[in-house]
């Protein structure tokens, strides 16, 4: 359905009429074309592998296995008629017993080097609300966010659609691993100031949305004291925190906090969700934890926009205060995504393709710049179009997630069986065969 | 671990800081005096008893029974666990078909079959809550208004203003004609509105109207469809209590009036939805935006990716509601048992002369308390009401809180307790009124 934008009757309001929704960027023309034409091992063997949805599907049967045993309709609590209680609960602190299953199960992704208090647990339907209202508690129309790029496409539409806020990009390259510096900050921070933009907070992915990589504990540290020195916010998306492939490597900015005694720990909020390390994307289960308690008061009270299913949350509660459970998920979620990237990894390398070297996420950083016919924007999207109508694979061009540098992608490796990853490896492969191929011709 | 800083203030947005959240009204204050003093039979029966919350409790009977039939339902038991990676991945905004379908049928069925409803323009949000700021978001820039008739659910002052930016222009309605809204009241407040350059987008009624409990007659449906194409402005319809209609008349929706034979610009309709009062499922947050514009549909559900429906309780929803044998037993009883409830509750009130508005819906009675005020102003209201709070020991909810003009009305909910303590709530009422009369006769 397009929108008629002549003169509607009555008319719509300004944010209706606007693109910052942001669903006409090729992020989502990817999307089209699996849509139109999905691969299927049996149906469908040479259609669209979509590699393009940062989804989470190797650990699927360890939350069946617990369901089969654990069934929801046992758990009502004192029979059926705990199913009264929970149906009428809309208390937005969400039940107490879902904030303490969070805020344990944070910790134990954390490796229990991190404390989180439940009643700095605050529910919202998803990150993506999440986002959107953190933006809305920190910064007025018109003000800006520093993020670091390249960034999460979603996040043009999360951070400044409804609330007027505008992003403005820190650029990070391939020189440094693509890694967050004070002059790359400060850059950012100058240029925003120049444009007689308020900067009101800083927003990092850890680990990080594309690239795959967790963020070292210098890096976090010399943000922190950048952020300290502007006296603006830091908002840490740690949503993929579950998914870093060996617990060691990951660094919260929790750690950091607890390190030095919640010090100007109120300039900082955490977003997390269940949605990529648990596989849940349809339960909608987000959370902000805030060291800030105006912060807290506030998004708990917004919060009502968005709460989290009473449902939901009961069966959350459940599952994620079983330690048993949850540990050896975690422990095991993480093993199989590594050991799928590491496959990935391999099949790149020997089509002669190099990735970004990472430790976490559902999705690898992929170099294709030497194939860019062009250097450019241009030069990626045509590379992109190939790919995605020859090669029939679904990967996310760089320029969506705002890199700087033309020929990244960002591809998924996490939402499909194995089976069907090595479909994806070898179309990749001969594709780079026949490119060496013309090239050679040429 | 408490986090304070004495620059604070100024590192939060303007929304952040502002009142409008509107938390800070008395409409909280009553809420607060129950939940220090909660009334319990058993344990604490001289406590508060709640009475300003609209909750729908009287059928949880049959849902639950109909939960236990049907564990298939609950992907989450060994009979529905086949369904839940399917379920659990699926987060796209158009929801799943079989609940857009579901709750498609639902509307329609909640208005006897009258008028069917579009499954693709069915549109989730976070509850109704929800529902009603994305369409202020849709319709209307931060600034522009809406008209409301009063008195109005006290929360649209924040559903709508607090980050939306919409403000609401009350439309007086009064007593002398069972505060049905009038095309004079109407013209008056655009004028109004227009005079203090504000732009006025849309009107938003609550159809049945929360806090009166009365349904709108289908002659003024069509008037207001004829002002608002006159003025080219939105109609927003909040039909979240539509299913408690418990007798006659039949409740009109606006949906059918617009299928009628009428000029109407249907780009001009929107209708706000919810499963929370007429199934009594408000923790589940099923909110529902039906709009006839496409281009509001389009906008609104990419808006839904801020408050979508967990597909976990879509599932369950969509299970429900297709089965046509549970949804017409569930929503005859359900009338049933709010007509019982109500006609108990005016009975005693009538028993000691207290009237209520003459209503045929809602979880509630608009009781009129006027005779009992020392004056005729909003101070002797909350002064009488602090009385009930702390006397008598009722939460219930006085008329200024929603915008009434008129002061001496009490919104009284009925729907969200059990028989026993509805008896309780009478008696108190009854013995309160009696002693009040008293001192009123003595003080003459």
């Amino acid at each position: 359905m397009a929108i008629e934008i002549e003169e509607p009757s009555a008319g719509l309001s300004r944010v209706a009429v606007s693109e910052t929704h942001g669903e006409d960027s090729p992020y989502f023309a990817g999307w089209k074309a699996y849509d139109e034409d999905p691969y299927d091992e049996s149906k469908n063997p040479s259609g669209v592998i979509q590699m393009g949805l940062a989804e989470n599907q190797v650990s699927f049967d360890l939350l069946e296995e617990y369901l089969e045993q654990h069934s929801e309709a046992a758990n009502w609590g004192n029979g059926i008629s705990g199913f009264r209680e929970n149906a009428l609960f809309q208390d937005y602190h969400g039940l107490k017993s879902f904030r303490k299953a969070m805020a344990s199960f944070m910790e134990q992704i954390r490796g229990g080097r991190a404390k989180f208090d439940p009643d700095r647990v605050v529910l919202t339907a998803g990150a993506t609300a999440a986002n959107e209202l953190l933006t809305f508690i920190l910064a007025d129309p018109g003000d800006a966010l520093l993020v670091p790029t390249p960034y999460y496409p979603g996040f043009d539409r999360d951070l400044r659609w409804r609330t007027g806020v505008k992003i403005v990009p820190v650029h990070c390259n391939s020189s440094n691993n693509f890694q967050i510096t004070p002059q790359a900050l400060e850059a950012a921070y100058n240029r925003a100031e120049a444009m007689n933009i308020k900067v009101r907070g800083l927003l990092i992915t850890n680990p990080s949305n594309p690239l795959g990589a967790a963020i070292d504990r210098p890096v976090l540290e010399e943000i922190l004291n950048f952020i300290t020195q502007k006296n603006i916010h830091l908002v840490s998306d740690e949503i993929y925190s579950g998914s870093v492939f060996s617990s060691s490597e990951f660094v919260s900015i929790a750690e950091i906090l607890e390190a030095q005694n919640y010090k100007n720990s109120e300039r900082v909020h955490i977003v997390y969700s269940l949605s990529k390390d648990l596989g849940l994307p349809g339960f909608r289960v987000g959370t902000i934890y805030s060291y800030n308690d105006k912060v807290v008061t506030t998004a708990r009270r917004m919060s009502s926009f968005s709460l989290v299913s009473s449902q939901t949350q009961h069966l959350l509660a459940s599952m994620l205060s079983d330690t048993k459970f949850t540990e050896n998920y975690i422990k095991t979620n993480r093993e199989r995504l590594r050991k799928r990237y590491e496959s990935i990894i391999e099949g790149l390398r020997n089509a002669g393709i190099e990735c970004l070297k990472g430790n976490a996420g559902l999705f690898c950083w992929m170099n294709l710049s030497p194939l860019l016919e062009n250097p450019t924007r241009e030069g990626e999207l045509t590379l992109w179009n190939s790919i995605l109508h020859e090669v029939k694979l679904n990967i996310s061009p760089g320029s969506s997630c705002h890199c700087s540098e033309p020929g990244w992608f960002r591809v998924c490796f996490a939402n499909m069986n194995q089976q069907t990853l090595e479909v994806a490896l070898k179309r990749i492969h001969d594709f780079m065969e026949q490119t060496k191929i013309k090239k050679n011709l040429l | 671990m408490g986090f304070t800083s004495s620059n604070q203030h100024h590192l939060l947005s303007k929304i952040a800081t502002n009142d409008r959240h509107g938390e800070n009204s008395p409409y909280f204050d009553g809420w607060k005096a129950y939940d220090s003093d909660p009334f319990s039979p058993t344990h604490n029966p001289h406590g508060v008893i709640q009475m300003g919350l609209a909750e729908n409790l009287l059928c949880f009977d049959l849902i639950q029974d109909w939960i236990k039939k049907n564990p298939k339902a609950s992907i989450c038991s060994r009979e529905g666990v086949d369904g839940f990676k399917d379920i659990a991945i699926f987060q796209d905004y158009h929801g799943l078909p079989d609940f857009r379908k579901a709750v498609a049928k639902f509307m329609g069925r909640v208005r006897g079959g009258r008028v069917t409803f579009n499954p693709d323009r069915i549109v989730m949000s976070g509850g109704a809550t929800g529902a009603n700021e994305v369409i202020a978001f849709c319709l209307a820039d931060p600034g522009d208004a809406f008209l409301v008739p009063t008195p109005y659910y006290p929360a649209f002052d924040r559903d709508l203003g607090w980050r939306a930016g919409v403000q609401l222009v009350p439309v007086a309605c009064d007593s002398s004609n069972d505060f049905k809204i009038t095309e004079a009241a109407l013209e008056a407040a655009y004028e109004q509105a227009q005079d203090a350059n504000i732009k006025v987008k849309g009107l938003l009624i609550t159809n049945p109207s929360n806090p009166l409990g009365t349904i709108f007659d289908r002659e003024t449906l069509r008037s207001l469809v004829s002002f608002i194409n006159k003025k080219n402005i939105h109609l927003i319809c909040d039909e979240i209590y539509t299913a408690t209609v418990f007798s006659e008349p039949n409740f009109v929706s606006i949906a059918e009036i617009i299928e009628e034979d009428m000029e109407c610009n249907r780009d001009l309709i929107h209708i706000v939805y919810s499963l929370s009062k007429d199934m009594g499922l408000p923790g589940f947050r099923v909110g529902i935006v039906y709009s006839y514009n496409d281009a509001v549909v389009n906008c609104g559900r990419k808006m839904s990716s801020f408050g979508l429906v967990s597909t976990q309780t879509q599932h369950l929803i969509a299970s429900m509601l297709l089965d046509d044998e549970f949804v017409e037993r569930f929503v005859a009883e359900s009338a049933k048992r709010l007509a019982i409830r109500h006609k108990a509750f005016t009975m005693g009130l009538l028993q000691v002369r207290i009237s209520c508005l003459k209503s045929n819906a809602g979880l509630f009675c608009w009781m009129n308390l006027r005779r009992l005020l020392n004056e005729s102003t909003v101070e002797a209201e909350l002064a009488l009401w602090r009385l009930i709070i702390d006397e008598v020991k009722l939460n219930v909810s006085p008329g200024s809180s929603f915008h009434c003009s008129e002061p001496g009305w009490f919104r009284v909910c009925f729907a969200n307790m059990d028989d026993d303590t509805m008896e309780v709530a009478i008696r108190r009422i009854q013995t309160f009124v009696q002693r009040k009369e008293a001192v009123l006769v003595a003080g003459n």
